[in-house]
């Protein structure tokens, strides 16, 4: 089995590298951008039967930083 | 002072940090990552600058759950100093034995410059031989930096005045300018510029050494 799990940056810290990409988007004629947010896909290839709840705490204990970042699984 | 200095694959620092500690008088071992046990009698523990597991997944994310960290931890539950530089620092927010987290510089670049830091706390055993307000002069080599602790944490650190030294002009973004902070008990110190490149004449400058000399005279008094 297969989880997808999706780390961002938690809404109100500031992501720089969003940002640049936002001016760089504006740079290039895409008027309206209003905001990128950057972050990150991790692809998780499981044992049959991995709970969500052991997915969790990979998150917690590695995948995420959970001072800045937060995250969300996808099962299957 | 006995010190032990972590070296994980993609340490730079390391020797750096152990030569300022034995030119102050430590006596200095390293210590590798895989170890699971701390030398017998070490005082402080000291997380060198470089890039650890290449920086892989997130700065120090990979070090803070190696075993030689699990004993870390178990040395500062007891007590014990430790001093994470850089990359350290990141280390050191990683395990949760500082607060905050170190985020991508504001302006997207890695910065390699000397940066001058205003010394916010001196009753610490890093920071006794310095004078408070003291205006230092020392290197910053870091592309993630940029300091960030939430408004309640931020409150915390200025009301138990823990933040021990901070930017003169912020380099990285980083919240409240701060360089450095130390945990509840003052005996941990994570800050991202490094002193240890500025403890002799041959350096450039000699405006870090007063670090490693207050650690010397600090155990001494313990």
């Amino acid at each position: 089995m297969k989880a997808r799990v999706h780390v961002m940056l938690k809404n109100g810290v500031l992501d720089p590298q969003g940002e640049a990409v936002r001016h760089a988007l504006g740079a290039l004629g895409f008027d309206g951008v209003q905001g990128v947010r950057q972050g990150k896909v991790i692809e998780l290839e499981l044992a049959e039967g991995t709970t969500e709840a052991t997915v969790t705490e990979m998150c917690e204990k590695l995948l995420a930083n959970t001072v800045i970042e937060s995250y969300t699984i996808e099962l299957g | 002072m006995k010190a032990a200095v972590i070296v994980f694959p993609g340490s730079n620092c390391d020797r750096d940090l152990a030569v300022a500690l034995e030119k102050a008088g430590a006596d200095v071992q390293m210590v590798w990552h895989k170890d699971t046990a701390l030398p017998k009698g070490i005082d402080l523990v000291a997380v060198p600058g470089g890039f650890s597991f290449g920086d892989y997944l997130r700065c120090g994310a990979i070090a803070a759950n190696s075993p030689i960290c699990g004993e870390l931890k178990t040395h500062v539950e007891r007590g014990g100093y430790a001093l994470g530089i850089c990359n350290g620092f990141q280390v050191l927010t990683e395990t949760g034995l500082l607060p905050g987290a170190l985020r991508r510089n504001a302006g997207l670049k890695y910065i390699c410059k000397p940066i001058e830091l205003c010394v916010e706390a001196t009753d610490t055993a890093y920071t006794s031989d310095y004078t408070k307000g003291q205006v230092i002069t020392v290197p910053i080599a870091h592309h993630d930096g940029n300091y960030y602790v939430d408004d309640a944490k931020l409150a915390e650190l200025q009301g138990e005045g823990r933040i021990a030294f901070s930017y003169v002009d912020n380099p990285n973004g980083s919240v409240a300018d701060i360089a450095g902070v130390v945990s509840r008990n003052r005996r941990v110190l994570g800050m991202m510029p490094h002193p240890e490149r500025m403890s002799e004449a041959s350096h450039g400058g000699t405006d870090g050494k007063a670090m490693f000399t207050s650690l010397m005279s600090q155990m001494a008094l313990a």
